[in-house]
């Protein structure tokens, strides 16, 4: 290897990347989704998806889920600097491979086809809690709660079947049991 | 029903309650109403700088040397951009700072009204935490949460952002009560069991280093005295960051100089072959571990910082203790005066091979350089300015450069907060403004600012501020005309081609500094030196000093990029001696 014509050191392999949900309690005020996000952003930490909504409303509190991927050390930074933001109260991090934490993420289907289509549609969707909210003769719009994956194997699954549009949120997640995070 | 105070008032009032004595500021449209209320606030004295840039710097300087909380005042749109290079240095060197800026009525805010930016959006990522305040009932609160901010746990700058309405509508204060122990969001949760378990490393081993950083320095100029005592008693060679230096006395037998890229021969090597390592209050920054992978590669490794998120950031540590640096190391002192009677000796011996292995390195005397009696080398400059000052408690800020780490290699420092230099962001402008700071805290103690020609003509604007203000700070130039570390850089890697880091037409420095209406003196001989240099010290008064230097000089030793800290680059002599034997420059 020849000696890098730099004032810094050249970069060492790089370790596992492992995928992690974070759960973050943040006071709802503006900017915060800012600050959060722009962490990420400004260190170079990835974001997969990203689900936000207030769940406290006397309290103020927001609700921060965001999946990431990144070797531990990387996951260990995120949720130090996390921890060091002001309206952050506290931070949980779970590894999806957690048999202990429920993940789920919800997706709209619209499928645009004849009625026999729509019927195999309805079917292939059966396991995942299907909920018909729109129904026309050459239309359906349906609500399916699943895992990442599982939606990403739908929608290439109800393709052929007429699938025109996917609408979907970011993962949200809880832990089983009665315990909560303190 | 209570009296009611403008915003204005409210700013001013929280000041008086955080015992704010200076403000370095620059008025401007969106902040005339506070600059209206400054009159009727005598205990609060307003420094009038010449750039928003410097206002931060001299404030940096200002918290830097005196332990307080550094307070900036500027305009909206430009001014608050102008602070940002400012900010942004006292974020990564741990600076705390509160800066004030004006913004836009509230109602214009998003409509790109005159001089409006998004303040709080450009300075999110380079503030511990910043405030647009909407709403004149949340003022009080969030001005005192700033100082608490700014000042707790890993100390950083805060910004709160102010819409001239708000600073003109009305509400109640009352008094704010300081609370006794802050720690903002820091963790001082250490446990006695991390305390033992470092007693324990301590005591078995037998190649031990300490390497400090600006964390005891942050920590109270009472950590540097703990420190002090910690080091004696268990009689471990010490080395320091560039931010640490002064945390010990740099003339001390155990202090083996700084470490890192420039750092000593004795220091690297000590770092490199060590069985432990004790950080105490540093960051593994990356000036410092040189290659990661072979950084310290047989040794245990403690790491004792009051942030969590700097344990394994980088360099994975056997034993982390969270806390700040005074009481973990108090603590500590303690568990061995009680538990261990017998370390002291016992400990000493064991080590004693060890001093015998530093002994060996420090007579490679990797500081040393060939000195001329024709032109005057750089760091004979520092040396002779060292002696000549080390009498008098002397306050040293610099720029950025090979003058910078000429000055950390050669001027000894005895006591915290007399060192104040860009080391994160290495800021070139940063020491003329950030000595007008010092020299507002410090009136009466000499106050040079070591710096180089290119750094120094960033900030130049702020001799006025000195010279207004009657600050006699002395502004010592090492004039390479070139900048030189760049130069170094160009020379080592880049196969000598000189890309633009030679000066032309750089100033006359003796008549700007008379333009400025202070004193200007010029060195270019070795003999004049020293009188010089005595007379820039007693003339009362600000002093711009172009010192003449050898401009081919170069900062040794040095790590090489990628490389650990046993293959250093070390000086002239050492090049001459591989000349003899043909092997040109070497790596040892």
């Amino acid at each position: 290897m020849s000696s890098p014509k730099s004032a810094y050191s050249i970069p060492t392999k790089k370790g596992k990347l492992d995928t992690h949900i974070f759960v973050v309690w943040v006071d709802n005020e503006s900017g915060v989704l800012a600050r959060v996000v722009g962490l990420f952003s400004g260190r170079g930490y990835n974001i997969e998806s990203l689900a936000v909504a207030e769940v406290d409303a006397t309290k103020n509190i927001s609700r921060i889920t965001i999946v990431t991927t990144g070797t531990p050390q990387v996951i260990d930074q995120i949720k130090l600097q996390l921890k060091k933001l002001v309206p952050v109260h506290k931070v949980a991090d779970f590894k999806r491979e957690d048999k202990n934490v429920i993940f789920k993420e919800m997706a709209l289907l619209k499928i645009v086809a004849q009625k026999k289509k729509i019927e195999k549609c309805l079917k292939e969707c059966k396991k995942f809690n299907p909920v018909v909210l729109d129904k026309t003769n050459k239309s359906v719009v349906v609500q399916i709660t699943a895992l990442r994956r599982e939606i990403d194997k739908m929608s290439k699954k109800l393709k052929p079947y007429g699938l025109t549009s996917t609408s979907r949120t970011g993962a949200i997640a809880m832990t089983r049991g009665a315990q909560t995070f303190k | 029903m209570s009296k009611l105070y403008t915003g204005a008032e409210i700013v001013f009032k929280c000041l008086e309650d955080q015992d704010v004595e200076y403000i370095f500021g620059y008025p401007g449209g969106a902040v005339l109403p506070i600059y209206d209320e400054l009159k009727n606030h005598s205990s609060i004295k307003h420094i009038l700088v010449r750039h928003e840039q410097g206002a931060g710097h001299a404030a940096e300087g200002y918290a830097r040397s005196s332990g307080k909380p550094g307070v900036v005042l500027v305009t909206s749109g430009p001014g608050a951009t102008n602070v940002v290079t400012a900010l942004t240095d006292a974020y990564m060197d741990s600076v705390p700072l509160v800066c004030i800026s004006g913004q836009v009525p509230t109602h214009l805010i998003g409509t790109d009204a005159f001089q409006e930016c998004d303040t709080t959006g450009i300075t999110r990522p380079c503030t511990k935490h910043n405030w647009l305040v909407k709403d004149i009932k949340e003022l009080p609160k969030v001005m005192h949460e700033a100082f608490k901010v700014a000042t707790t746990g890993r100390p950083g700058p805060v910004l709160i952002d102010i819409p001239k309405d708000i600073q003109f509508a009305k509400t109640n204060y009352t008094k704010f009560k300081k609370e006794k122990k802050l720690n903002g969001k820091s963790h001082n949760k250490f446990s006695q069991n991390e305390i033992d378990q470092l007693i324990d490393l301590i005591s078995k081993a037998k190649k031990p280093v300490i390497y400090t950083g600006g964390g005891v320095i942050n920590s109270g100029p009472q950590a540097s005295e703990t420190l002090k005592e910690f080091v004696r008693l268990i009689g471990f060679p010490i080395t320091s960051t560039l931010q640490g230096l002064g945390a010990f006395p740099g003339d001390d037998n155990q202090f083996i100089g700084m470490l890192g890229m420039h750092g000593t021969y004795e220091a690297n090597n000590a770092m490199h072959d060590c069985d432990l390592l004790i950080n105490i209050g540093a960051r593994f920054d990356d000036r410092i571990t040189g290659k990661i992978d072979e950084f310290s590669p047989k040794s245990k490794k403690v790491h004792i910082d009051i942030d969590p998120s700097s344990i394994n950031k980088i360099i994975k540590v056997d034993l982390a203790i969270v806390g700040d640096v005074n009481e973990v190391i108090k603590l500590a002192i303690k568990k061995i005066n009680k538990k261990q009677n017998g370390l002291k000796d016992s400990n000493k011996q064991r080590i004693s091979k060890w001093w015998e292995q530093i002994q060996k390195w420090r007579t490679k005397d990797s500081l040393g350089f060939v000195n001329s009696d024709k032109e005057i080398k750089p760091q004979h400059a520092v040396k002779r300015l060292y002696e000549l000052t080390k009498n008098q408690d002397t306050f040293i800020t610099t720029e950025v450069g090979q003058h910078q780490m000429w000055a950390a290699q050669h001027y000894k420092f005895n006591k915290p907060n007399r060192w104040m230099t860009s080391g994160g962001l290495g800021t070139m402008g940063y020491g003329l403004p950030a000595a007008v700071g010092v020299q507002i805290a410090h009136p009466d103690k000499l106050v040079i600012d070591i710096a180089g020609e290119a750094s120094v003509l960033m900030t130049m604007q702020e001799m006025s501020t000195a010279v207004q203000y009657n600050l006699p700070i002395k502004i010592f130039i090492l004039n390479n005309q070139y900048m030189g570390m760049v130069r170094q850089w160009q020379e080592l890697l880049h196969e000598k081609n000189y890309s633009e880091s030679y000066s032309e037409a750089l100033p006359d420095f003796v008549k700007l500094a008379e333009a400025y209406g202070c004193k200007g003196i010029k060195a270019d001989n070795p003999d004049e030196l020293d009188d010089k240099i005595k007379e820039m010290i007693d003339y009362n008064g600000p002093v711009i000093f172009d010192c003449h230097v050898d401009p081919n000089e170069n900062c040794f030793p040095m790590i090489p990029s990628g490389k650990p800290h046993n293959q250093m680059i070390l000086g002239p002599s050492d090049k001459e001696e591989n000349k003899i034997t043909g092997k040109g420059k070497s790596l040892v």
